[in-house]
């Protein structure tokens, strides 16, 4: 069952502002029923001070969806739509006292829906719109590269999983993980970050002389390997290195733990990823 | 919210009292370690062999040594899938649905990395099988053929038996993820031709934490866990003695009232189902309304989303279950309903009610009064719905 807060279910419970306005002045359609959500939103503008002064929706999708645009309506009637556009979706998921993260792409959907009948308001044409979205990231969703960039930049996302949480693209078939990498990849270059999203490839070192190697194993223990263990309450001895054969044994807490077996081959791993791919770990027991 | 009507039996089940007395014994009074060579802990060996004979019985296994107790019905489906690999290494396929439990489901692409061939049966519209199609796969590269009694999610029973039938005239082994048909639906090992199956406790009133594979006597085994010796080699770990005993228990009373599932409790969810059918417009039944198990019923509401419906009949004290995908964390909405080909309008607010004989038909009738304003409710937010009917006026430029 998901950890909504007593907000979100009031609003979810007891919707406000459901309905349709008849004659709106903006109209912002979103989502799909493909997608498991879809929101239109309907304001009413004054004339003259562009002031919201009614706000519907109808909402197809999960409790929080129906909540989020119900909070959305809420947070709108009375601003300008200057003051309005300004909002994000994380205004909206503050205004509920949070969302669960796998639910933030229902305060996104609710912002893109804003936007839309801002957009609408202002006469702008939606085909023109769709034409700036650049190339269609994710195909189960429908997600396309300018969106991505800009939840990443608004909500500053550093994972792929978070972007899916967001938006929902790479949620289906995440054959576009790597499309949606490259783009988190961009967003933070541009702000001046350089972030590696993709998992580095193990990173083999050429040929090592016997002491080179010898120290990088010694190096990896100390400051890879015996912190964690450390912090469990135990630790780890070298005893020799015989070739690419490391022996080793466990001390303290670890010494003892049945999972002994598993602290070795991480251990393993961790010394072929940073030394050598052959390097075999042997456990002494004293 | 003081009582709960809980009509979500495929999920979990209520502990029968009777259960729960007879395993109370062995928690602080009878605790020996059945392998001990002391009476103290050899009489609750006694009882394991008493609860092995139990469930024997519930299955019709021959030999109740046929019967590897394990902690779930997921181990007992792990264990047959890497024991048939192991045992026939130079078989590289293995034959399985679209519409398994993760249980299963979870294994392919894990497999596939391993070099194996996983060829996922396609289901039809109904949620039947295709055995042409079946026949066609099976070959001496065969490994195992993993097949569901019953589904889950809608309940469908697959004809296991001429599908394991078919197996065995080619000489490969068949398992089958009983979990959800034992207990409901009869079952009889000595006269079939399926060489594993699995079943787990909680899914019939026993607790969380137990389950069994049947293995019949004969077959090639490697067991999953290694260490002592405990269930004759074939999965070691100390017994979860109390639950065992409580598995045995409920494989008894399962067997007395078996009978009762296919009459007391099939004439509730049918209510259920044909009056919720009757009464709220554009719904449809997911699943084969004849073949499938009597206490489970899948239906969806188009044009909104289960999570809603759930919350709702939640708060009106209702405890139900969703395929959509809101409900399960991931984005898609179930895999089965998907492979069956229902439409997306459909499947994200498809609703799965599944009865127990702790149901009464008052329940039924209280679900029956208060789901349709739920409906509609959620309905009327619906930008897909107006006038009490679907519209297609709303059709969004950005998705």
């Amino acid at each position: 069952m998901w950890d909504y807060t007593d907000k979100v279910k009031e609003y979810f419970l007891h919707p406000k502002n459901v309905g349709v306005i008849e004659n709106a002045d903006a109209v912002g359609d979103v989502g799909s029923i493909t997608c498991g959500d879809a929101l239109k939103l309907m304001l009413k503008v004054e004339d003259g001070t562009e002031k919201i002064i009614d706000a519907k929706f109808q909402t197809f999708g999960c409790g929080s969806a129906i909540a989020s645009s119900s909070a959305l309506t809420e947070m709108i009637i009375g601003k300008t739509v200057k003051e309005a556009e300004k909002i994000t979706n994380q205004d909206i998921a503050d205004y509920l006292g949070g969302l669960p993260k796998e639910k933030m792409h229902c305060s996104v959907m609710g912002r893109e829906a804003l936007e839309a009948a801002i957009a609408n308001y202002r006469g702008i044409d939606l085909e023109q719109l769709k034409e700036d979205e650049g190339p269609l990231v994710c195909q189960c969703f429908g997600i396309h590269e300018k969106f991505i960039e800009k939840v990443v930049m608004e909500n500053s996302l550093k994972t792929v999983e978070e972007v899916t949480n967001y938006t929902k693209a790479g949620g289906g078939c995440q054959s576009c993980h790597p499309a949606i990498e490259d783009i988190i990849e961009k967003v933070w270059k541009e702000k001046g970050q350089y972030l590696h999203v993709r998992e580095e490839t193990p990173r083999h070192k050429p040929a090592m002389t016997n002491l080179q190697k010898i120290t990088l194993i010694t190096e990896t223990i100390d400051k890879e390997i015996r912190p964690n263990l450390v912090q469990d309450g135990g630790d780890i001895e070298l005893i020799d290195i015989v070739g690419n054969e490391v022996f080793i044994a466990l001390r303290g807490q670890c010494a003892s733990c049945t999972s002994a077996a598993y602290t070795t081959t991480s251990i393993e791993d961790k010394l072929r990823e940073m030394v050598a791919p052959d390097i075999v770990v042997h456990l002494e027991s004293d | 919210m003081n009582k709960v009507i809980y009509m979500d039996n495929n999920a979990t089940t209520k502990v029968d009292e009777e259960v729960f007395e007879e395993m109370k014994p062995y928690f602080t009074g009878l605790y020996g370690n059945p392998s001990s060579m002391h009476t103290f802990g050899g009489q609750v060996g006694k009882k394991i062999d008493e609860a092995r004979e139990r469930v024997a019985r519930l299955i019709g296994a021959k030999y109740s040594t046929e019967i590897i107790f394990t902690s779930c019905g997921t181990e007992s489906d792990s264990t047959a899938v890497f024991s048939a690999l192991q045992a026939y290494p130079d078989r590289k396929e293995i034959i399985t649905t679209r519409a398994e439990h993760p249980a299963i489901m979870s294994l392919v692409p894990h497999l596939e990395k391993q070099g194996i061939a996983v060829i996922q049966l396609k289901v039809d519209k109904y949620g039947n099988l295709d055995l042409n199609e079946y026949g066609r796969y099976l070959n001496e590269d065969t490994a195992l053929v993993t097949v569901m009694t019953a589904n889950n999610e809608t309940g469908v029973i697959f004809p296991v038996e001429k599908m394991a039938q078919m197996a065995k005239e080619k000489g490969v082994l068949f398992h089958t993820d009983a979990v959800q048909a034992a207990g409901k639906v009869p079952i009889n090992m000595n006269d079939s031709a399926v060489d594993m199956l699995s079943i787990s406790g909680h899914k019939l009133h026993a607790p969380k934490g137990v389950g069994a594979l049947y293995l019949r006597r004969g077959s090639r085994f490697r067991p999953f866990l290694k260490g002592g010796h405990q269930e004759r080699n074939r999965r070691a770990g100390t017994e979860n003695v109390t639950s065992i005993i409580g598995l045995g228990k409920a494989a008894e009373i399962a067997q007395a009232h078996i009978d009762e599932e296919n009459t007391v409790v099939k004439e509730m969810r049918d209510r259920l189902e044909e009056e919720i059918l009757k009464r709220v417009p554009r719904t449809i039944l997911n699943g084969d309304k004849k073949n499938r198990l009597p206490n489970t019923t899948n239906i969806s509401f188009e044009f909104i989303e289960g999570e809603g419906i759930l919350l709702l009949l939640n708060e009106l004290g209702i405890a139900a279950s969703s395929g959509s995908a809101c409900t399960s964390g991931s984005l898609e909405p179930s895999h089965v309903l998907r492979a069956m080909g229902v439409p997306f309008t459909a499947a994200h607010g498809s609703i799965r009610f599944s009865l127990s004989r702790y149901n009464t038909m008052e329940e039924a009738d209280y679900v029956i009064e208060n789901l349709p304003p739920v409906i509609e409710r959620l309905r009327s937010i619906s930008p897909y719905w107006k006038d009490g009917r679907p519209t297609l006026e709303f059709e969004p430029q950005f998705n």
